[in-house]
């Protein structure tokens, strides 16, 4: 134990050039790769990896809503579970629901039903889940972003994706996307989503210590992030739907018989009788 | 597990291509799917493995911590195994507790690597009557399609072999990997109507009557069944299903033995 107590107090976060431990710039992401489309069963699905973070979401959806009372007759319910996998952490969680994983699952439900057109699919529910597989902080951002990307594998219409990330205060500085050493000896993390085409905020999430322009200066940096999260949500999309020349080729192979363009004649279109 | 009805069409259909020995997926009635291991996926457990079988995805992660031993068995390590059916793996799991069929399932899992002594779990004690590893085995099904049995214990079998104990962080010398002395392979056949398929899809293995899960080890020994659903076996049919058994798991061994 003081061990630990020790190497808390001697900890920098930030070295004399700048830079944090693991060599960003306060206001570099860590490398993100989004997959769309990995799962069989569910509706829509996608994968994301978010420096240490590997987390699967998927979608199923809109379906009858469970139990019956609470179908709502004018609209969709959006409902998130968020869990983590009892071995995505160092110490083992104990598998089921906690406190914190029903408040992020909560937060998180609140955050696509303002972008999921909901009127269009009453007493169903859409039902969004995200497993965390690996923890490296920020999942719920990562959970999101890869949700977001399940909603729309999955076809549900939605007014937009929802982009999402944290930004924090470390050794002092505001900073972009906390890695687990950073969050657990940081002075604040503040994770964010918003709508990228309205700039709406559609999650928004506190704890530690930020003066007013802390605060700024961290949203300046999620909102910026989110921006180009919002491109590589997109990327992953086009990936999954884009269709090449090759796949028509592959598809239907030219061997097909083509059709021989010639005029149409007159006894074609009435028989050799005419009318 | 089996809420989702099968069609009649479907029903028919499979049973047709069974009864002249082929599957729909194009299978011959005695060959498994194809078995896919990717091992160290999570870097926060001891050890890890993803693996596929068909479409049915598996990931199981081990971690491993210091308690107390059982006062019945005080020399010898303690094994748990958990299995989370999760609804993210199909339209029929929901959340909550673990229902009889997530209980039934790592129990099985369980039976096949305690009783084949897969891992010496004598070499886990610390000091006697108080202090041993304490090995947790969790089950995360991530897609299903169709025997979770197998696939599942495929899972937890490569996760094993690849897991590393973490004596260092616990000041008890270096870190070692798990002493694994033997190799379990569960096969499991579904039977529909006086057919019988290894390695059920979900379509078949909806429409099953009868279900036997058969645990082989390296030797071609029996160290667990478990017969399920509420058909039955002739004597003959399980004789041959725990030959398949021995065969497929020789196939199968390894696949899940290399690193």
């Amino acid at each position: 134990m003081e061990d630990i107590e020790h190497i808390e107090k001697e900890m920098k976060l930030i070295g004399s050039d700048g830079r944090r431990l693991d060599g960003r710039s306060f206001d570099e992401l860590r490398p993100i790769r989004i997959e769309a489309g990995v799962l069989r069963r569910a509706d829509g699905s996608a994968y994301i990896e978010w420096g240490g973070n590997k987390v699967l979401a998927a979608v199923y959806g809109p379906r009858e809503a469970h139990p019956r009372h609470l179908q709502d007759p004018a609209r969709a319910l959006v409902q998130c579970r968020y869990n983590m996998a009892p071995f995505s952490v160092s110490d083992r969680k104990r598998p089921g629901p906690d406190r914190r994983s029903v408040e992020i699952s909560k937060v998180i439900s609140e955050a696509f039903s303002s972008v999921v057109f909901k009127e269009q699919f009453p007493r169903t529910s859409v039902d969004i889940f995200i497993e965390v597989l690996q923890a490296d902080a920020g999942t719920r951002c990562a959970g999101l972003t890869a949700a977001s990307v399940a909603l729309a594998d999955a076809g549900v219409p939605m007014r937009d994706l929802v982009a999402s990330c944290a930004s924090g205060k470390i050794d002092g500085v505001v900073c972009l996307d906390l890695n687990k050493d950073e969050d657990n000896f940081g002075d604040a993390d503040c994770p964010m989503a918003i709508v990228p085409r309205t700039g709406d905020v559609v999650l928004l999430q506190m704890d530690g210590h930020l003066t007013y322009d802390e605060f700024q200066k961290a949203m300046g940096l999620s909102i910026d992030a989110a921006r180009r999260i919002y491109e590589m949500q997109r990327d992953a999309l086009r990936r999954r739907y884009s269709v090449t020349h090759e796949d028509i080729l592959k598809e239907s192979p030219p061997t097909a018989p083509v059709a021989e363009e010639r005029p149409v004649t007159s006894e074609e279109d009435f028989g050799p009788e005419g009318i | 597990m089996s809420e989702e009805i099968v069609s009649e069409l479907m029903r028919a259909h499979i049973y047709r291509l069974a009864s002249t020995g082929q599957r729909v997926d194009g299978r011959g009635l005695d060959q498994p799917r194809k078995v896919s291991v990717d091992r160290a996926f999570v870097k926060t457990a001891e050890g890890s493995a993803r693996v596929k079988l068909g479409n049915t995805d598996i990931l199981v992660g081990i971690k491993m911590s210091v308690g107390e031993p059982y006062p019945d068995t005080p020399n010898t390590g303690v094994l748990s195994t958990s299995v989370e059916l999760i609804p993210m793996a199909s339209p029929t799991f929901e959340a909550g507790p673990p229902r009889p069929d997530a209980i039934e399932l790592a129990r099985v899992v369980d039976r096949g690597i305690r009783e084949s002594k897969m891992v010496n779990m004598e070499r886990l004690c610390i000091t006697p009557k108080e202090k041993v590893w304490i090995l947790f085995i969790d089950i995360h099904v991530l897609d299903y399609d169709g025997n979770l049995f197998d696939a599942c214990s495929y899972a937890a079998v490569a996760a094993l072999a690849s897991t590393v104990a973490p004596a260092k962080s616990q000041g008890l010398g270096d870190d070692f990997p798990l002493p694994v002395e033997h190799w379990p392979v569960s096969v499991t056949t579904a039977k529909i109507k006086e057919l019988l398929l290894v390695d059920p899809s979900l379509d078949e293995e909806r429409m099953a009557d009868a279900r036997l899960t058969v645990t082989t080890d390296e030797n071609g020994d029996i160290r667990a069944m478990q017969k399920g659903l509420s058909g039955s076996f002739t004597y003959e049919e399980v004789k041959r299903i725990i030959e398949t058994a021995q065969r497929v798991g020789r196939d199968i061994r390894p696949l899940l033995q290399s690193s």
